[in-house]
């Protein structure tokens, strides 16, 4: 055993340590420790922060996608849209030239036929008094003697009959 | 080419580090021998505490550094410097003081009429420093104690110094805290958090204060010439109120559940007076076994560093030295990983002994 | 002749604790080699089953030195 005398190391052994304890306690582990933790949680921090600036990116990134996305879509709507109007436009307009041009040509033919019609009566009118013209002339002639109006009556009453 | 240089450099240098050994080997334990050189002389003389702190040898003449003797005698309180000995250890030169003679044999200082040379030699080697009947209370900074007190400046020294730039700057560290956070951080992530738990804010300072404090008085210990070289942590008295200290500290910190394991343990009431016996001497042996972990990895690693050197002297050769010089060398590496391993250990032990004691029951 | 007893023990007690940490360092080796992501865990458990074997050792050695 190497002692020289077990009281003086007794003694100053725990003298020493526990001032070593106390003064590195306080001014070497406390603010050691301290600034260790500190900076940690600053590094975690800053970590987390970053994860959450990243995540937010992303999340506006996937908005702008989702934007973009709806606008196309509505560009999409928007267009299909206009060109059934224009379909529909032009059918419509077509239908009424159409049903129009049915008409006019129904109006038309109304009249065609109507003039027709009149004409045709004008025609048998005049005909008609043509005829009686001409037969009133051929009865003057014919009648102009006496026999011959007599011959003629006869040949009526037996047409007459014969009707 | 350059390596062999390197490497004979090296050995010339560590030649010169081992000068203060080769300079113990001539010290007053020495004249008992008769000049004959005596290995164990040598490591005593190492391994030993002494009022004086040896620096040197000149011309045969021992250069010390004197430090102070304090006593506590019938008289009171006593001091003188351990130089008034004139380097003698054996009972023969009486230094009055405070109205009282004291000698000094074999490093223990005794009243000068009380001292007889024949009681020691029949005391068994326990027993020597304890007879309290013919000397008084040694008190004195002895090299042991200037050793600890030199390691705890430094350790002063080295901490202010990584703590004011944690105060100066938030900003990553470098230079001395650059060198001294990453073993701050394994001795709270590696040590304290997985064998303490959640608790382990309070003990902290504690643990780095263990740490550092063993760690740097195993360094200092291996250094060998002044103002180094103090066998601090080979020293069972220090590793003993190291160790009696976590004892203290697992005590008062155990909560019911570490007082019930021990003293009502889960096993049959049958097996109660086996079982608690055992764990009450647990309680002591597991400090005891750190107490003497330390002593004795510290005290053999000096041993075979100080055997290695003295092959030279007892073979009485230079030609010895290359061999001897070699496993010095390895030796004296393998030291380096013994220092931090040990320290390493005895504050992983510490702190899982607290940790048993603060465990909540699961 | 105590002292040479002794030193017989001692040395007893070395071997003891010699095979005892052989093995747990081959122990620990070979749970490394198969699980290398565990290698600090089984670090700290290793030193810490070669510490509670050393501890024995160092009674035997303490016994055998005191005796």
């Amino acid at each position: 055993m190497n002692i020289v005398a077990p009281e003086s190391l007794i003694f100053w052994t725990t003298i020493i340590f526990l001032l070593l304890l106390f003064l590195l306690r306080k001014f070497a582990w406390k603010p050691i420790l301290g600034a260790v933790r500190t900076r940690e949680t600053s590094i975690n921090d800053a970590l987390a922060a970053a994860e959450k600036a990243r995540l937010e990116m992303q999340n506006l990134h996937a908005d702008n996608e989702k934007l973009l996305q709806e606008a196309r879509a509505e560009r999409e709507l928007m267009l299909k849209e206009a060109r059934e109007l224009k379909t529909k436009m032009i059918s419509e307009a077509k239908d009424e030239a159409k049903a129009e041009a049915d008409k006019m040509v129904a109006q038309a033919q109304a009249a065609i036929e109507s003039e027709k019609k009149s004409a045709i009566a004008e025609m048998k009118q005049q005909v008609a008094s043509l005829s009686l013209e001409i037969a009133e002339k051929v009865m003057k002639k014919e009648l102009s003697d006496k026999e011959k109006q007599l011959k003629l009556v006869d040949e009526m009453l037996g047409q007459a009959k014969l009707n | 080419m350059r390596l062999t240089q390197t490497f004979i450099g090296t050995l010339a240098f560590i030649a010169v580090l081992l000068m203060p050994f080769k300079g113990t080997a001539s010290d007053p334990h020495q004249e008992e021998g008769g000049g004959k050189f005596d290995p164990k002389e040598l490591i005593d003389s190492h391994v030993w505490d002494s009022h004086e702190f040896h620096i040197a040898d000149w011309s045969g003449h021992p250069i010390t550094l004197a430090l102070p003797v304090i006593l506590w005698t019938d008289n009171g309180l006593t001091i003188f410097s351990s130089a008034e000995f004139h380097h003698d250890n054996s009972g023969t030169h009486v230094v009055e003081a405070n109205g009282q003679e004291f000698v000094r044999y074999r490093e223990h200082i005794f009243y000068a009429d009380r001292f007889s040379q024949e009681k020691f030699q029949e005391t068994s080697t326990m027993g020597r420093p304890f007879l309290y009947e013919d000397r008084p209370l040694d008190f004195s900074i002895t090299k042991t104690v200037f050793s600890m007190i030199l390691v705890s400046l430094i350790l002063l020294l080295l901490f202010s110094v990584a703590a004011r730039h944690y105060k100066k700057n938030k900003m990553a560290p470098k230079g001395v805290s650059g060198f001294l956070e990453p073993v701050i951080i394994f001795v709270r992530d590696e040590i304290a958090v997985p064998n303490i738990g959640s608790k382990y804010v309070k003990y902290m300072p504690f643990l780095l204060t263990t740490f550092f404090f063993i760690w740097v008085n195993n360094l200092v210990g291996l250094i060998p010439f002044f103002p180094f070289s103090g066998n601090v942590t080979g020293n069972i008295i220090f590793t003993l109120i190291m160790a009696l200290i976590v004892f203290i500290i697992t005590v008062f910190s155990g909560n019911k559940y570490y007082w019930k394991h021990i003293l009502t343990p889960d096993v049959p009431k049958a097996l109660y007076p086996i079982m608690i016996p055992i764990e009450i001497i647990g309680m002591f042996t597991k400090p005891f076994a750190l107490m003497v972990r330390l002593f004795a990895n510290i005290t053999a690693g000096h041993i075979i560093i100080l055997s290695l050197v003295g092959l030279i002297f007892i073979f009485e050769t230079a030609a010895i030295s290359p061999v001897s010089i070699v496993f010095v060398l390895f030796m004296s590496v393998l030291e380096l990983l013994v220092a931090a391993l040990q320290a390493y250990v005895f504050t992983l032990l510490a702190a899982l002994f607290i940790g048993q004691a603060v465990e909540e029951h699961h | 002749m105590t002292g040479t007893l002794a030193a017989v023990g001692a040395g007893l007690a070395v071997i003891g604790a010699g095979l005892g940490i052989g093995r747990i360092g081959g122990s620990a080796m070979d749970a490394i080699a198969r699980q290398p992501e565990a290698t600090a865990k089984i670090q700290t458990a290793m030193i810490i089953a070669a510490a509670l074997v050393e501890g024995v050792a160092l009674f035997a050695v303490v016994v055998a030195l005191i005796a």
